[in-house]
């Protein structure tokens, strides 16, 4: 199943004279947790909620689900969207959510969804606005879950929540992607828990797409070469993406393969997820190719400078 | 891909069903049960009141107004009850402005505000249905509250349209009579739900339509309302006390004679002798109109008779029935295009 569950090609969106998304293009592949990266203000936002139908684009075009137009009946149907904040309507009971919810969809596993409340100890005559924030991020994650979704968006799901509520509320993303297939797009300025959690990583900067690919090809194509100083300046030709100098030895990250050749006096190293980010979001400059693990109809899915 | 073990989900193809609309109903009345409630409560409470007042005024007008203007009708009956009924004309100008303000203004203000919009709109029973499946059950609601509410009050109102105090065009009952009542909620109604949507927050959006109700109300009472149809013409002195007097002129050999003329020749009126009008009578002072007719002045009114009260209310009624159908619609068609 070759589908892409976001495409962009040159996707804009400006607000007043202000672009909060620039010539974005990507392909984030089906079946995966891919995770939407970059600071505050880099247009994660924007990208999901175009994605999603909530906004339109200014500029460019953005499918969703294999060629579906945002916000058209069959995108809305597949997709299942959790926006910033996690917001439900606060003076109504945990179960009237849940039929809400019910109401507004063509399909609601009613079910899945209590037992879900029930596992996480939510009371359902509990009016939302009552429940913690983890347990509201939790029932609207749950309110998503049921409407079994192909497609689940999340933005800054976690940006409010304790450690044991992200702990908790990525869990249940995890277990949904894992037994029903769900593919997730998640926005997140939170790098540390990435690692665990996203196996596709898109990286906006300034509105633009900095580096998108699976996380596994993204690693693999990159290591920290740690050297002397003095030496570091001898890369220069080199595909270096960010220079870290000690007083003795400096951090290269540099675009190489573990049988690229180490230079002599030098040691190779592979890099983290959480480094490697951040290396890419210290040098908004950088652009990376993606990892050589693609779908076959996932172009284009970079933009390289 | 694990995609492909996905637990059974209907194929996407183009004919997919949507979401029947009466699935909104429960959303709608769940949502907004509340509110319906308040209004219930107020309008109910209103009409005990209508009804135990309009009880007393209707057996005071029986027993004392007949004739209409004998003193005992003056002291038992416009006397008591006079006051209140005109404090209750005035409280229900007020409702369509507090519905349109309490009921329409946050129907979207608050999903805006609270940022709920971005849970109902990416449902996947989507925007357009979401949004006529809520205005227009609230707006049908509302409306139909005020026109059952009209008929109490056409009841409560009969006691002093027969004993003439107050005639169908009178301004502060010719909007709670007919299909004008009801007519100016829903239009209140629909002014409220697109200030909402252009202001995005209940408080403010609250008062912007109180604010854009008075004004309608207040110029059409005022400027057009007197229009719908082009008024008589009388030189007649003598017109029933129902007809609804527009204005007042004076010729003179067929030309229109200004104010100023008319005030510079009732100067010679006022150094006027007294007339005798009878065999023992004197008049001292003749009056002014006919003072005028014997100098060549003609008296022309223009009025609107009694008889226009229902082409009126319909005229009434059909305008502000468009204007909400059109404020309704341009609220629907903003929230298809809205793009936060």
């Amino acid at each position: 199943m070759n589908m892409n569950v976001i495409e962009a090609s040159g996707l804009g969106k400006r607000y007043g004279r202000t672009w909060a998304l620039c010539e974005c293009t990507l392909a984030i592949p089906a079946g995966h947790v891919a995770a939407l990266v970059g600071p505050n203000g880099a247009g994660k936002t924007t990208l999901l909620n175009l994605a999603v139908g909530l906004a339109e684009p200014s500029a460019g075009a953005v499918t969703v689900l294999g060629g579906l137009p945002p916000g058209s009946p069959a995108a809305l149907d597949g997709i299942a969207f959790v926006a910033q904040d996690t917001p439900v309507y606060k003076n109504l009971p945990a179960a009237d959510m849940l039929h809400l919810t019910r109401n507004l969809n063509r399909r609601f596993d009613q079910r899945y969804a209590r037992d879900r409340l029930a596992e996480l100890g939510i009371p359902l005559n509990r009016k939302a606005g009552k429940l913690s924030g983890g347990q509201q991020a939790q029932l609207a994650l749950t309110l998503a879950l049921a409407r079994r979704p192909r497609l689940l968006v999340l933005d800054e799901p976690v940006a409010m929540l304790d450690p044991v509520a992200r702990h908790d509320f990525m869990a249940t993303v995890l277990a949904a992607a894992a037994d029903d297939g769900v593919s997730v797009v998640l926005s997140s300025h939170v790098l540390a828990e990435l690692e665990r959690v996203a196996d596709y990583l898109i990286l906006l900067s300034r509105g633009r797409v900095q580096m998108a690919g699976e996380v596994d090809g993204l690693l693999a194509s990159h290591r920290v070469l740690t050297g002397p100083t003095a030496e570091a300046g001898q890369y220069a030709d080199r595909p270096v993406v960010h220079v870290r100098r000690g007083a003795a030895q400096a951090h290269l990250l540099v675009r190489a393969t573990a049988d690229d050749p180490v230079p002599s006096g030098w040691e190779a190293h592979p890099v983290g997820l959480e480094e490697l980010t951040l290396a890419y979001l210290r040098e908004p400059g950088a652009g990376a190719l993606p990892g050589p693990a693609r779908g076959r109809d996932t172009q284009p899915s970079e933009v390289t400078r | 891909m694990t995609a492909l073990t996905m637990p059974a989900r209907p194929k996407h193809d183009a004919g997919l069903r949507p979401v029947p609309w009466w699935r909104m109903a429960w959303v709608t009345w769940r949502q907004h049960r509340a509110a319906l409630a308040g209004v219930a409560v107020f309008l109910g409470a209103f009409a005990v009141y209508l009804w135990l007042t309009g009880l007393q005024m209707h057996h005071a007008e029986a027993a004392y107004c007949h004739p209409a203007g004998s003193l005992g009708c003056a002291i038992n009956f416009t006397g008591r009850y006079g006051e209140t009924a005109i404090l209750v004309s005035i409280a229900l100008q007020a409702v369509p402005a507090l519905i349109g303000a309490f009921i329409g203004a946050p129907v979207l203000a608050r999903e805006l505000e609270t940022g709920t919009f971005r849970y109902a709109w990416t449902q996947g029973i989507g925007r357009l249905r979401w949004t006529v499946g809520k205005l227009v059950p609230l707006a049908v609601a509302v409306t139909a509250a005020a026109g059952a509410f009209t008929v109490l009050f056409a009841w409560y109102n009969q006691p002093w349209a027969a004993a003439g105090y107050v005639t169908p065009f009178s301004a502060r009952v010719f909007d709670l009579l007919g299909v004008a009542f009801a007519a100016w909620t829903l239009a209140a109604f629909a002014i409220g739900v697109l200030a909402g949507m252009l202001i995005r927050r209940a408080v403010p959006a609250i008062a912007a339509t109180l604010a854009a109700y008075a004004g309608l109300a207040f110029a059409t009472g005022l400027w057009l309302r007197e229009h719908y149809i082009t008024p008589l013409v009388t030189h007649s002195t003598n017109l029933p006390g129902s007809a609804w007097i527009i204005g007042h002129w004076y010729t003179k050999g067929g030309r229109l004679v200004s104010q100023s003329a008319i005030s510079q020749e009732l100067r010679g009126y006022h150094h006027a002798p007294a007339t005798q009008v009878g065999p023992n009578t004197f008049q001292a002072v003749l009056d002014p109109v006919r003072y005028l007719t014997q100098h060549g002045y003609t008296n022309w009114t223009s009025y609107q008779p009694a008889s226009r009260f229902w082409p009126f209310q319909w005229i009434e009624g059909g305008w502000l029935l468009a204007l909400s159908v059109l404020l309704i619609a341009a609220t629907v068609w903003l929230v298809r295009r809205r793009a936060t």
